[in-house]
């Protein structure tokens, strides 16, 4: 076996022993790993190094190939961003904390395995391994009532649609055969022919459909991301939907316009920006409103998806980036100013360019690029997006795309018009912002930045995953 | 071609940008107005080569780098005689109006001279990419700064207008991007120039041109959905309504002439009617509102609605004459009424108001003010010997050729003009003095630096307007001459029913049997 295949996996998998181990040899007296972000760093530059890996692992299961290593970046990166920020949790003891580094850990290693599998089975117990240990994660917010709630429903939620998902594996495999993605490519999806193929892939759909929080598998989304806290709703929010993505871009190369199954996705990302958008409209809770803008990001990647060219594929690998990016930007900025984790609402905005200039900045520059403003990432993971999808047969599902646009505008500009012409509130009490963590958020902020002014590079690697899934 | 050895249009639009970064290692106030300064002079030097400019068909000054390859996205700039007049506008603009905010803006000097800097580097970019993508990225990239302008150093209601002018300029561009990704597939590039070559289908022409005129009909404003404009303006700092007025609203009309008379010549035809019913329409509702407005600056904002009707309405005549005007009077407009509001933000400095009640009858007491102000009123409602007469006048001797009763509806416009001008200029110069103090001084020197050069420029394109027209109308012809051999290859003329329009489609694609072979990454699969 060759071990250099795996070189990010088995670092992830390193880090995550090594935080067990510190958590069982100090005990009570464990201050938790400070030396956590360095290693994140290291991870990133190990997953950034096999980019160019390519090759296949136990039987045919685990493949490595340019979008898995996309991929496996960009989780590594979504971890150590993450770690950073979670760094000093209010809501979280102490002792906890190697635990909880080592269960979110355990959570992106599990996406990672996610990002190579190339047969369903192995898809399924991936996802489950990511899975399990969020449920674990969610009610850690101190003693908060709303994050057991939080847990309860995630739980509860994601076990039906785990259940849901292994019966259309039952399905798919009885119909066509075999579990191989690269073996189901070949065979027919159409309804007339094969109707149990094409409920089955559907049903199996949705288990990734709620881990994208897509509409109608987005109930759990908004009330897990204002229970649990601010930093592991940044997790939560971020890097398990790059798995859900990485999975989703696989299996629909099995896709073609026109078929059932791309049908209902373009019909699901329709409702999903639109729902996602006017629901958002509403949002006091400035993490519930973002869950419901995850919602409508989930539809706009759909784009990407249904029209089944390799462009299409590496505009939704790249937006799956740029949607993880601006996010933890966003949740970073909420992180720091949450007074003590409390939750924030939108008039705890209020006038943040006086209490820190810096990160008022930096959640203007995440605001425009979640509407998808330039010069912003957010602009040109968009317009790939919309470029790849017109004339494939899904023009009206591109109009209501750009429509939806003129709906998300209020909601996100609300956040910068809170943060830059409300005054603030006096007898409020302000979190305490250190220059440096002024400085991690202006870093993440120019990268948002970079990423929309210089997208060639890195669209380039996405393009050369698109590419090598299409026959 | 002409070219001044280093690219001119990129420093114009990056020296803004470089400056606004510098911008964050300033601590006083008074060094960063200074700085700003500096930097907009620079900015009007910079524009001198740009002088240089051949009156001739084709584009110059033209930068091309590749920016995206995957996407065939080019950094593509150039200028011709459609835009050369903007780029220059904008940049003179910039010194000026940091000019004009010297004692107005009081609060946040730093962030306020960043917006300002940021707009310039958005709007000459707009003025001058040839790329859609670039186009879009410049077009919308100057709502932030825009909406930040109106909202942090804004009037009392600047919530609701900051808002208001975001929501209706985003939601009217968003159409404006799914036409372009439209052109790149069934065009094959985002190239504009390119793009200009082609002959598309009617029906894609005709869908395309709505979604274009919407992003740009918001912008211009065009009659009903002017109404984000008097709240945008009247709530809009000085040096914001100056930009707004003087290039924010030109975007709209030079997205037409750009954008949609080359890309949708046989659309545009057919909807011509509809636009010049339109801009007559704004034309005649902007004067009739402006006459019963009590605060200034509504009143005015009034009147540039009018004043832009005559622009639309000279662009859709599609007549040499009628662009001509069009053009000249989009340059008129941003002197005149770009002045205007500069006037209007120094005496709200002594009054603190913007009715016409509270700053009446300062003739014998602010001679020089009343001067520029009788001076850029006059230009205003198109008085012979200033720059909007001729402009105007090109502009109704345009409708006259294609269409008489139009030319008639449009007339009472500029009647209508010199009754709401001459009777606030009536007010402000011999009205009873209402709250007048001892201590407002008349025009202080800097007041007087930055009113000069627009006073300049409207006697200079009123008396002389030959110079600025022979470098406008090769550009024009060419236009024009484009849209009418494209019409004729598609096979359209102006009387055809709808339903046969809907059939056309380039020779060139019949002749393939179908949709024609664009070769785009991603779709030779399977």
């Amino acid at each position: 076996m060759n071990f250099d295949l795996v070189m990010p996996e088995l670092f992830q998998l390193l880090v995550v022993v090594a935080l067990f181990v510190q958590s069982v040899v100090r005990g009570r007296d464990d201050t938790g790993p400070r030396w956590l972000p360095v290693a994140a760093i290291i991870g990133v530059a190990v997953a950034a190094s096999k980019l160019g890996a390519q090759g296949v692992l136990f039987e045919d299961v685990y493949r490595v190939d340019a979008l898995s290593q996309f991929f496996k970046v960009a989780i590594s990166l979504g971890f150590c961003v993450t770690v950073i920020n979670a760094q000093n949790q209010p809501t979280l003891e102490t002792q906890k904390r190697t635990d909880y580094f080592m269960m979110l850990g355990l959570s992106a290693w599990g996406l990672m395995l996610l990002a190579s599998a190339a047969e369903l089975i192995t898809l399924y117990l991936a996802l489950e391994l990511s899975s399990y240990s969020l449920y674990a994660l969610i009610p850690l917010r101190g003693n908060d009532r709303r994050a057991s709630e939080a847990a309860i429903k995630y739980i509860l939620f994601g076990a039906v649609v785990t259940a849901v998902s292994l019966y259309g594996l039952s399905y798919v495999m009885a119909s066509q055969h075999t579990t191989y993605i690269q073996g189901l490519l070949g065979k027919t999806w159409s309804m007339a022919e094969n109707p149990m193929a094409v409920v089955g892939l559907t049903l199996f759909l949705a288990g990734f459909f709620y881990k994208l929080a897509l509409f109608p598998f987005h109930f759990w989304c908004p009330d897990v991301y204002e229970g649990t806290s601010n930093e592991t709703a940044a997790y939560v929010a971020t890097v398990p939907k790059l798995g859900a993505v990485v999975v989703l871009v696989r299996l629909s190369s099995v896709l073609s316009p026109g078929m059932e199954v791309t049908n209902i996705l373009a019909i699901l990302a329709a409702l999903s920006m639109t729902v996602g958008n006017l629901t958002a409209l509403v949002q006091k809770d400035v993490k519930r409103l973002l869950g419901y803008s995850s919602v409508s990001h989930a539809g706009y990647v759909m784009l990407g998806l249904v029209s089944g060219t390799a462009a299409g594929l590496s505009a939704a690998t790249f937006y799956a980036l740029v949607y993880l990016l601006m996010n933890l930007t966003c949740f970073y900025v909420i992180s720091r100013i949450a007074v003590g984790g409390a939750n924030v609402t939108l008039t705890d905005l209020n006038g943040l360019y006086k209490k820190s200039p810096g990160l008022a900045l930096v959640l203007a520059v995440s605001a425009f690029a979640l509407v998808g403003l330039p010069p912003t990432a957010g602009f040109a993971g968009k317009l790939f997006l919309l470029a790849s999808a017109w004339d494939h047969g899904y023009n009206w599902l591109v109009i209501v795309a750009v429509l939806n646009t003129a709906i998300a505008i209020y909601y996100y500009l609300n956040l910068v018009r809170h943060a830059y012409t409300e005054e603030v509130d006096a007898a409020a009490p302000v979190a305490a912002i250190s220059s440096g963590q002024v400085a991690v958020g202006g870093i993440l902020a120019a990268c948002v930045l970079l990423l929309g002014v210089l997208p060639a590079p890195i669209y380039d690697l996405a393009f050369t995953a698109g590419k090598a899934l299409l026959p | 071609m002409t070219d001044a050895g280093y690219p001119v249009l990129s420093s114009l639009i990056f020296l803004p940008l470089a400056a606004s970064v510098a911008l964050f290692f300033i601590r006083q106030d008074g060094f960063v107005r200074g700085f700003t300064l500096v930097v907009g002079i620079l900015e009007c030097l910079l524009v001198l080569p740009l002088f240089g400019y051949v009156p001739g068909g084709g584009y110059q000054f033209e930068e091309t780098v590749a920016w995206i390859p995957a996407w065939d996205i080019t950094y593509h700039l150039a200028v011709d005689g459609l835009s050369l007049f903007m780029v220059m506008l904008t940049a003179v603009l910039l010194p000026l109006c940091v000019l004009c905010s010297w004692t107005y803006i009081g609060k946040r000097i730093k962030e306020f001279h960043f917006c300002l800097l940021l707009m310039t580097s958005a709007c000459v970019g707009v003025f001058s990419a040839l790329d859609f993508v670039l186009f879009y990225i410049f077009w919308e990239a100057m709502l932030v700064p825009m909406y930040l302008l109106i909202a942090v150093w804004g009037g009392p209601e600047r919530k609701y207008a900051s808002i208001k002018f975001f929501l209706y300029t985003l939601a009217g561009s968003t159409l404006l991007l799914a036409a372009i990704v439209a052109f790149r597939t069934v065009g094959g590039t985002f190239d504009i120039t390119v793009l200009t070559g082609k002959t598309f289908s009617f029906q894609f022409q005709f869908w395309t041109f709505l979604a274009m005129a919407l992003a740009f009909a918001v912008k211009v404003p065009m009659f009903p959905l002017h109404t984000w404009l008097p709240a945008a303006h009247v709530q809009a700092p000085s040096a914001g309504s100056v930009i707004l007025a003087a290039v924010l609203l030109k975007m709209g009309t030079y997205g037409f002439l750009r954008l949609c008379l080359p890309l949708a010549p046989a659309a545009s035809v057919y909807f011509a009617p509809m636009m010049i019913a339109i801009s007559i329409a704004s034309i005649l509702y902007g004067g009739l509102i402006a006459l019963g407005q009590k605060d200034i600056k509504k009143l005015v904002a009034y009147s540039s609605v009018a004043h832009m009707g005559f622009v639309t309405l000279g662009i859709f005549v599609l007549t040499q004459r009628g662009v001509e005007g069009a053009i000249l009077q989009m340059l008129n407009h941003g002197i005149t009424t770009g002045a205007l509001f500069m006037l209007i933000g120094l005496i709200y400095e002594r009054s603190h108001s913007r009715e016409i009640v509270d700053n009446q009858g300062l003739g014998k007491c602010m001679p020089a003010f009343l001067f520029f102000w009788g001076l850029f009123s006059l230009s205003s409602l198109a008085f012979p010997g200033t720059n909007s007469f001729v402009g105007e006048v090109l502009v109704l001797a345009g409708t006259f050729e294609v269409n008489m009763w139009a030319g008639f509806l449009a007339i009472p416009g500029a009647m209508l003009a010199a009754a709401y001008m001459l009777r606030l200029m009536q007010k402000v110069a011999w009205g009873e003095p209402s709250s007048y103090k001892k201590k407002w001084s008349d025009l202080n020197g800097r007041e007087w630096i930055y009113l000069m050069p627009m006073a300049f420029l409207v006697f200079y394109i009123g008396f002389v307007p030959g110079p600025a027209l022979r470098m406008i109308s090769p550009s024009i012809t060419t236009v024009l001459s484009t849209m009418e051999q494209k019409n004729q290859a598609l096979g359209y003329h102006q009387d055809m029913p709808l339903a046969e329009c809907m059939q056309l489609e380039p020779a060139a694609r019949i002749a393939d049997g179908a949709a024609s072979p664009v070769s785009l990454p991603g779709k030779e699969r399977l």
